[in-house]
């Protein structure tokens, strides 16, 4: 799906390929040393802006599955960055009492905007080895028990919950079923929709069904412009109702799993828009983006006791699909 | 296996296998492929009398079966935004609706009912596997809430038959809100101390077994019921693994300690009778 060329081996997807080229040539350019250096200059600036325009144009009418494609962009920024780049302090915090640590799961406390929270995030690692260490973002229950246990921890202490959700969805595995898979996201979802505090979920890249709502039940929800957030996988959808798993794109427009869509349907609150070209192309500007979203999102929830938060949360989600 | 079953039966069947026996004298068992009177299998709700197999039930015979007789009434469902993703695949989703309320002279893929079970008022959830599958869209998670407001307003409690592939593929992340929503409904029912039970039937799989359907102060599940969350060709494809004999059957959630038990069809309703007794012991019978 991806093809490495251009700057520093940036990864593109088939539809970029117009852009791809346009760029790699722009760096061979770059890389001439000949006399005419003005030309050179003149010329390069020329193909800069066509680029540009080019990647203002391919990203301003993606398909839905095209969404789906950078959504999953291998550059894509994780869950873990976004930490990384948002949260001081940050004190992980592993395990779920009973069984194991969940590497799928991140989770820890730390200070967002200077102020004391849980975070969480479904991590599914930048290259081989984090994938595999991280199961690509899948957790197992007792990922999801380490986030119930979290987010009752914040409960007791008053701090406010902070997601970064991006899974392909919960570990479909024989122990993981062995273990309570459902059971586990049951409580989790339970566990945000009864936590006395603020809780703000973040959809960076795939929204992957119950292992995404199991840290999504939240006061609000945040979606970043490209990313999806679906009931199945176009490929699954695919499969099973046009019994044929190529027929992803046309899954992928049907299921209304883009960020707008989502919006327009009022299952997330606020889409965040991304730097041109998506998340991948500047991950500073996108941590800086989530980052006064999720601030401008917390904020008026700060001041709510916790019988209104809970009672306004509970609303939310019961008046979702009630006939209007 | 008695002398009537090993002979008597299978001589009838080549005796009527044409067209002499009308499609609804005699159904054949799935599993033991045994030729059933239907007069003894509705006597028997639909268990195999020869192999002990559960078959599928419909969401309304579950009610008849659970409730004291003639004690039921069920309530109207809660209307619901109808397609808002105007979904198609080879299919538009309104002709599937469509089709199946012709099937199942259901409104959607469940039923709610209030009544006595053993003298004692409780709300009653029951699915239905031939409504798409089960599948839970905003329908079916508003039909749970309001069985939630019913059981706290009677006072009652809540018990949920699940019988479900999963979320509504046609209603998208819609559908998928329809977890925390009913987890909410639980929630409801528990706040308000009454007791939350759930049967687990074949087959109980996906966003049903994630949301309501694992919360139950007690949960039952039937014989050899399917539950889980993920479908067995899907971590097949992951795992790359055999299945174990058995995998997510009523009797390997027992034995891991998902469940409370397993319990015969023929056997539910004293169970749940005599549970609901352990746990409102105090309540007195409403009456008749
Ligand atoms: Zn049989």
């Amino acid at each position: 799906m991806c093809g490495k060329a251009g700057p520093a081996m940036r990864q593109f997807l088939d539809f970029e390929k117009p852009v791809a080229e346009l760029e790699s040539k722009i760096e061979e350019l770059r890389h001439m040393t000949e006399p005419g250096g003005i030309n050179i200059a003149e010329e390069v600036g020329r193909l800069t802006e066509k680029a540009e325009r080019q990647l203002r144009a391919t990203y301003a009418r993606l398909t839905p599955w095209q969404k789906v494609q950078v959504a999953r962009h291998p550059d894509r920024p994780r869950a873990g960055a976004f930490i990384a780049a948002l949260i001081t302090d940050f004190t992980p915090l592993a395990g779920d009492r009973a069984f194991a640590d969940d590497t799928a799961l991140l989770g820890g406390m730390g200070r967002f905007q200077g102020r004391p929270v849980m975070v969480l995030g479904t991590e599914r690692g930048s290259d081989t080895e984090s994938r595999v260490r991280h199961n690509f973002g899948m957790a197992r229950p007792e990922g999801y028990r380490k986030a119930r246990r979290l987010i009752e921890l914040a409960g007791r202490f008053a701090l406010p919950v902070l997601s970064f959700v991006d899974t392909p969805g919960a570990f479909p595995g024989i122990d993981a079923e062995a273990r309570g898979q459902a059971e586990a996201i049951a409580r989790a979802i339970e566990a945000c929709l009864s936590a006395p505090v603020p809780v703000v979920a973040t959809i960076i890249g795939e929204g992957g069904s119950g292992g995404a709502i199991a840290l999504a039940a939240g006061d609000r929800v945040l979606m970043l412009e490209h990313a999806v957030y679906s009931v199945i996988s176009p490929e699954g959808c695919a499969s099973i109702l046009w019994r044929d798993a190529a027929a992803a794109p046309a899954a992928a427009e049907a299921l209304r799993l883009t960020a707008d869509d989502l919006h327009r349907l009022h299952l997330v609150d606020q889409v965040i828009g991304e730097p041109l070209g998506g998340a991948q192309r500047d991950p500073e500007a996108t941590f800086r983006a989530v980052g006064e979203a999720i601030g401008a999102a917390l904020d008026p929830l700060l001041g709510l006791d916790p019988a209104t938060l809970l009672a306004r949360r509970a609303e939310k989600f019961l008046e979702m699909g009630r006939a209007v | 296996m008695s002398w009537l079953t090993e002979f008597v039966r299978p001589k009838i069947r080549t005796l009527f296998a044409r067209r002499e026996v009308p499609d609804n004298l005699w159904h054949q068992c799935p599993a033991c492929q045994q030729m059933i009177f239907a007069t003894d299998l509705a006597a028997n709700l639909k268990v195999c009398p020869h192999c002990g197999h559960h078959m599928r039930a419909g969401a309304v015979e579950r009610l008849g079966w659970t409730f004291d007789p003639d004690s039921f009434t069920r309530i109207e469902l809660p209307k619901v935004a109808a397609d808002p993703l105007r979904f198609r695949d080879q299919k538009r989703y309104v002709d599937r609706l469509k089709e199946a309320r012709e099937k199942t002279h259901l409104e959607d893929a469940v039923a709610v009912a209030h009544g006595t079970i053993g003298g004692r008022r409780a709300v009653v959830v029951a699915m239905e596997f031939a409504f798409m599958g089960g599948s839970m869209g905003a329908a079916v998670g508003e039909a749970i809430v309001a069985a939630a407001r019913l059981a706290v307003l009677q006072e009652a409690p809540l018990i949920v038959f699940t019988a479900s592939g999963g979320a509504r593929m046609q209603e998208g992340a819609l559908s998928l809100m329809q977890m925390p929503k009913t987890v909410l409904a639980v929630r409801l029912v528990k706040q308000a101390g009454l007791p939350f039970l759930t049967v687990l039937t074949d087959p109980t799989t996906g966003g049903v077994t994630a949301s309501f359907a694992m919360l139950g102060d007690v949960q039952i599940a039937e014989p050899g019921a399917l539950i889980g969350f993920a479908g067995a060709r899907v971590i097949e494809q992951t795992v790359h693994e055999k299945l174990p004999e058995g995998f997510q059957r009523a009797e390997y959630l027992a034995a891991h300690g998902i469940i409370d038990m397993v319990v015969k069809r023929t056997e539910l309703r004293e169970t749940l009778v005599r549970i609901l007794g352990l746990l409102q012991p105090g309540e007195i019978p409403a009456a008749a």
